[in-house]
């Protein structure tokens, strides 16, 4: 084991530096249901049995329906809550987030993508993009989405993902896949951080329900409002809130767009492969570059539609039939070719692939 | 006299709990929510947790109980109450963590989160009120509706051939090693009332002794689901809630 806040440079799956990182980060609760790819999550948090350090609660649920709900309850408390799941699990949680974000809850879901539609494959997939950014849920919401390419950052977003949704008070995701999870990378591990004390939880979230003070009117954590006058104010606000999210949150990685005449754009294990589809490409003198998204809610649409003015066009990479690409066609507005590689069922694809995808879609035309 | 020198400071012999809002209810007259919920208050006050007690409450008709005790509450999706009151319980076990359900709210939609969290053995109390019909959708059939009992979803009453038997989930719960404290009460009589309180109480203070999961059933009258009148309802579910459900502790350890 390493010592506290040292810098020493550690061989982890990017599971397992989830569960390091979430202790670090001063998590105060993890709440989960085994299931592949992700079960080394729960598993590490329960050898390092943080409840003897940190007093972070670790408790493994009945159901990810179960999951979801004591993560609501801890989060409704002001405390830092976490659950992690895969595809199937992260489709049971979705009336959970619904309700989290219409009762405007931070907390940390990590999904760490498998292949479907139902049971699907246990093989690594991209495949949930819809139902993470477009809502998942019933009703008007949205949630934050991190989309990590490596173990460093699968432990980078943890803490990332806790500081806005508490800025937002909404709920965040870490749409990680199977390959993410289960890979083994170089990591530094981010420093501890003390979890809250109550008094700086009545301080940060003085919406928590931790027991009525006295003077104050009692805390109620709920997402009803009957009257639909009340209930469009909520939804106003929730808006307000989106909007002010997509104008200071985008996070993206840029490589080689300056000078590219073509740009790959994918996020995940898909960027991995298209970084090294886009060298294969400089090789052979074909200019193209890459836009990787690392929040896919917020979209980084304002870079897409600036090189849509300036490139001949762009190959979405993605692990499914195509979903984040019809973001990328409305950012670029249709002023140049967007088309889309990709593979299903738990396929990486090759660079090789890719690159030829790209030869045969946009340039040999 | 007057009605000032009638209601006056020196002759109050009586006063609702503070922790009691000064709203109007929307519960049906002739309906045992009101009563729990003055039961709930008055024993808040008198053990003086109201800093320290956190409710959670369900979907049905209490749903909106966080209006009508002044302390903090989480409203729970359908069912899910247990869980929610599990996730508050673990982050702060020093704190009076109780769900307040209906019959489809812990028997139907919730039946897992309900035998899990009382396995478990979860420190925190359950008030379940049992009236045998989903009063807030309009009286649909609960999972505790009697045989042959009328509702809209089984208006020539519940035929088991077709919606199997009432459910006695506090007999189920009682057997689970994770529970301590299962009690089944009413509150159609003063005597009632005031025993059902005691259980209550009793279910409230088990849950910082660190024994398990304390439930208080209380067999309920709906009147407009079972449109009776008040008076009726009362009687109506001595003579045939009671039966299937019989008064008294299933467990007290």
């Amino acid at each position: 084991m390493t010592d506290q806040n040292n810098e020493e440079v550690l061989l982890m799956k990017g599971n397992e530096a989830i569960a390091h990182a979430a202790i670090r980060c001063g998590c105060d609760g993890y709440f989960g249901y085994p299931i592949t790819p992700q079960s080394e999550i729960m598993e590490t948090l329960m050898e390092l049995e943080p409840w003897n350090t940190t007093g972070m609660v670790v408790l493994q649920a009945e159901s990810e329906v179960a999951s979801i709900n004591m993560v609501y309850g801890a989060a409704g408390c002001g405390k830092k809550s976490m659950t992690t799941s895969s595809s199937p699990g992260v489709s049971l949680m979705q009336e959970g987030i619904s309700y989290m974000a219409g009762s405007e809850l931070p907390c940390l879901i990590v999904n760490v993508m498998r292949g479907g539609p139902g049971l699907g494959t246990i093989q690594a997939s991209q495949a949930d993009y819809f139902q993470t950014v477009k809502g998942g849920g019933h009703g008007d919401y949205r949630i934050i989405t991190l989309a990590p390419a490596s173990v460093q950052e699968m432990a980078d977003h943890v803490s990332l993902a806790f500081d806005l949704a508490f800025k937002y008070r909404t709920p965040a995701m870490i749409l990680a896949d199977g390959i993410i999870g289960q890979m083994m990378e170089k990591v530094v591990l981010p420093p501890y951080q003390p979890r809250w004390t109550e008094g700086e939880i009545r301080e940060k979230s003085p919406w928590a329900t931790l027991g009525k003070r006295p003077q104050n009117k009692p805390n109620v954590i709920t997402s009803l409002a009957l009257q639909a006058e009340e209930m469009e104010e909520l939804n106003l606000r929730l808006q307000a809130r989106y909007r002010e999210i997509e104008n200071n949150e985008v996070i993206y990685e840029e490589l080689n767009c300056e000078d590219a005449d073509y740009i790959f754009v994918a996020f995940g294990t898909s960027a991995r492969v298209c970084q090294k589809a886009m060298e294969l490409a400089r090789e052979e003198g074909i200019k193209a570059g890459l836009i990787r998204p690392i929040t896919l809610y917020p979209f980084p649409k304002d870079i897409l539609k600036h090189y849509a003015s300036k490139v001949k066009g762009m190959l979405t990479v993605e692990m499914n039939a195509g979903q984040m690409v019809e973001d990328v066609k409305l950012s670029t507005c249709g002023k140049i070719p967007v088309e889309f590689y990709g593979r299903m069922g738990g396929i990486v694809p090759s660079p090789d692939e890719v690159l030829n995808a790209l030869k045969t879609k946009l340039i040999e035309i | 006299m007057n009605i000032a020198d009638i209601i006056n400071p020196a002759n109050l012999v009586y006063e609702k709990t503070k922790v009691m809002n000064d709203v109007p209810m929307h519960y049906c007259p002739g309906c045992s929510h009101g009563v729990v919920h003055k039961i709930v208050g008055e024993i808040i006050e008198e053990m003086g947790i109201q800093d320290k007690t956190i409710g959670v409450a369900p979907v049905g008709c209490a749903v909106f109980a966080y209006k009508y005790l002044d302390i903090d509450w989480q409203q729970a999706a359908h069912g899910r109450a247990p869980a929610v009151a599990t996730g508050i319980k673990r982050l702060l076990p020093d704190r009076y963590v109780f769900t307040y359900q209906g019959d489809g709210d812990l028997a139907a939609i919730g039946t897992a989160e309900t035998i899990h969290a009382c396995n478990r053995g979860e420190n925190i109390a359950i008030i379940f009120i049992n009236n045998g019909i989903y009063g807030m959708t309009g009286g649909q059939m609960a999972p505790t509706t009697l045989k042959g009992m009328k509702s809209s979803t089984s208006p020539n009453g519940r035929e088991v051939s077709l919606a199997g038997h009432p459910l006695n989930i506090s007999e189920l719960l009682a057997k689970l090693e994770g529970t301590c404290y299962v009690t089944r009460q009413a509150v159609h009589t003063v005597a009632a009332v005031k025993k059902c309180k005691r259980a209550i109480q009793k279910a409230l203070e088990n849950s910082m002794e660190n024994k398990g999961t304390s439930i208080v059933e209380v067999v309920s009258t709906c009147s407009s689901g079972w449109k009776m009148t008040p008076a009726d309802s009362n009687n109506w579910m001595v003579d045939n809630m009671f039966p299937e459900y019989p008064m008294g502790d299933l467990k007290n350890i």
